[in-house]
């Protein structure tokens, strides 16, 4: 069995804590706040104000849902373009009002369909990049789930990107990748391994800064966070608008630097 | 049959101007690509000379180092880090054979080519991605060059232009690729909030990684006509939505219609636009 499909079959698993449960163990006073402004309100974004010890705060998860009903509705995590937008929308809304961002990445990806085309996902996702590149507060991103491509990363452009242990992020679905490689899609371990998509690989390359153990209980996996985002908020909040896009650029700007 | 120089110019001819239209001819007389909208046989030379754009107005492929002869002044282009090379940084399997499969295919070494030119008399930097290269798919080097490409230009406070073609991030080199959207969009950023201009032209295919980044944060962006724009691909919209998916969809003037494309520019008309384009941005009259 590939180490590595044992962790997307974990990041999968049904049952996996998802972004609300998260949002209520870590944060108070947590509003949500709909809708992009331009087009509709995308459940498969659920964002809002909230408090992390007492520190006011823009919290925006991917959430593929708990039940059938609510994962229908979400779309099982998989955002349109109006996801995005309101995402940016709040994130945009954080900046004028000083609030850092938290993000919390869950998603097999964008939405793939003919009204998320219609609408501009590629603009959409491109357009979230950007603009978070540039955001004058500080941005962590935890991808507590499935980081699944453009989708995850128009989420994770930010100061620090964390993950929890049994979650993945890659480029492409290890299913995506072994039927355009193989033209076969049972080839999906091997694809798996070949990608790279552990907590472990992000750190070796990387791309996260941190990976949060998920050993022992639910409780502790939230208290870890809620200690880890209110130390270093503490921290970047004393820096410079300045300071924090500089940052934030070279941050990215090191992969595959020659 | 001599096949040499059938698709490709050399480097040097085009570095200095040269013209190998002589030499085109001969080689490629007998040769026929058959239009698959109107299904008219041309000789390559014809379309060559007609831009590869049938007469019906299909425009096929073209690579890199064909556009930016026909886009640049002549002699007008240098090229920038054409030295830099991609190597297999995650082991995948098979991918050190595809990447030297693709350097010898297109005699290139990476999927993107960038440089400094003039376009209509109007300076630039240009990057134009290489469709023969991997299908213009995005790993570290491609990012790194384009991303380079807009820090000079920012430092210089001059335009960039800049042709996509694209199958999307590079597989091979996963998680790095997909963070090349996120490392080449703050360079286009950093040059955009400068006050500098970047003008992206979508070609045939744009989709993926690309589309989601630098292809959509153009201050104008162009298209081909019938140039295959979008996020997903259109088979894995198919499988998800269980559905056909209508006629046009995803095509540049699909895009246009919602909203997502300025203008579509035909290959013979783009050099004339860009450099339109180019002179109109020097500078506003307002404080």
């Amino acid at each position: 069995m590939s180490r590595a499909y044992e962790k997307v079959q974990a990041a999968r698993a049904r049952g996996r804590t998802t972004g609300q449960k998260y949002i209520r163990e870590i944060f108070t006073d947590f509003i949500e706040l709909h809708g992009d402004r331009r087009f509709a309100d995308d459940p498969a974004v659920l964002a809002g104000i909230a408090r992390l010890r007492g520190v006011p705060v823009t919290v925006i998860a991917l959430e593929k849902g708990v039940d059938t009903k609510e994962k229908v509705r979400r779309n099982f995590g998989a955002p349109n373009p109006e996801g995005y937008r309101k995402a940016l929308r709040l994130m945009k809304q954080a900046e004028k009002f000083k609030r850092p961002i938290v993000c919390f990445v869950d998603t097999a990806g964008a939405f793939c369909g003919i009204g998320a085309e219609e609408r501009g996902q590629g603009q959409a996702i491109a357009e979230n990049i950007g603009e978070m590149m540039s955001l004058k507060v500080p941005v962590i991103s935890i991808v507590i789930g499935e980081g699944g491509s453009g989708g995850a990363l128009a989420l994770a452009v930010a100061n620090q990107v964390w993950m929890l242990e049994n979650s993945i992020y890659s480029v492409i679905s290890p299913e995506g990748c072994a039927s355009i490689l193989w033209s076969d899609a049972k080839r999906v371990k091997e694809a798996a391994d070949c990608l790279k998509l552990t907590a472990v690989d992000m750190e070796a390359l990387g791309v996260v800064e941190r990976v949060f153990p998920e050993k022992r209980s639910s409780e502790e996996v939230f208290q870890m966070i809620e200690d880890a985002l209110y130390t270093t908020i503490t921290e970047l909040s004393e820096k410079t608008s300045e300071q924090l896009t500089n940052e934030r650029y070279d941050r990215f700007r090191k992969f595959g630097a020659i | 049959m001599k096949l040499d120089g059938l698709f490709k110019k050399s480097k040097n001819e085009l570095e200095n101007g040269g013209r190998t239209k002589k030499v085109l001819v001969e080689t490629s007389s007998e040769i026929k690509r058959t239009c698959p909208r109107c299904e008219l046989e041309s000789p390559v030379s014809d379309l060559w000379e007609n831009l590869n754009v049938c007469t019906c107005g299909y425009h096929f492929r073209m690579n890199a180092r064909q556009r930016i002869d026909f886009i640049a002044d002549t002699g007008s282009f240098s090229e920038l880090y054409g030295e830099l090379s991609s190597t297999d940084i995650l082991e995948f399997p098979g991918y050190d054979k595809k990447l030297k499969n693709a350097k010898l295919a297109c005699r290139e070494n990476e999927a993107v080519i960038c440089g400094s030119a003039k376009i209509g008399g109007q300076p630039c930097y240009i990057f134009i991605m290489e469709p023969y290269f991997m299908m213009g798919s995005m790993g570290t080097v491609v990012g790194e060059k384009i991303t380079r490409t807009f820090e000079l230009a920012t430092e210089k406070s001059m335009p960039v232009v800049g042709y996509t073609v694209s199958g999307g991030a590079r597989m091979q080199e996963g998680i790095l690729s997909l963070m090349q959207m996120a490392k080449v969009s703050g360079a286009v950023k950093r040059h955009s909030e400068a006050g500098n201009f970047y003008l992206t032209i979508l070609t045939d295919p744009t989709t993926g990684g690309v589309t989601a980044s630098f292809a959509m944060q153009g201050d104008v962006i162009m298209a081909e006509p019938g140039a295959t724009v979008g996020f997903a691909g259109a088979r894995v919209i198919e499988q998800t939505i269980r559905k056909k998916l209508p006629t046009g969809f995803q095509r540049a003037e699909f895009l246009m219609e919602h909203g997502f494309v300025d203008l579509i520019s035909p290959r013979a008309e783009q050099k004339q636009t860009i450099s339109e384009l180019l002179s109109i941005h020097e500078g506003g009259s307002c404080l």
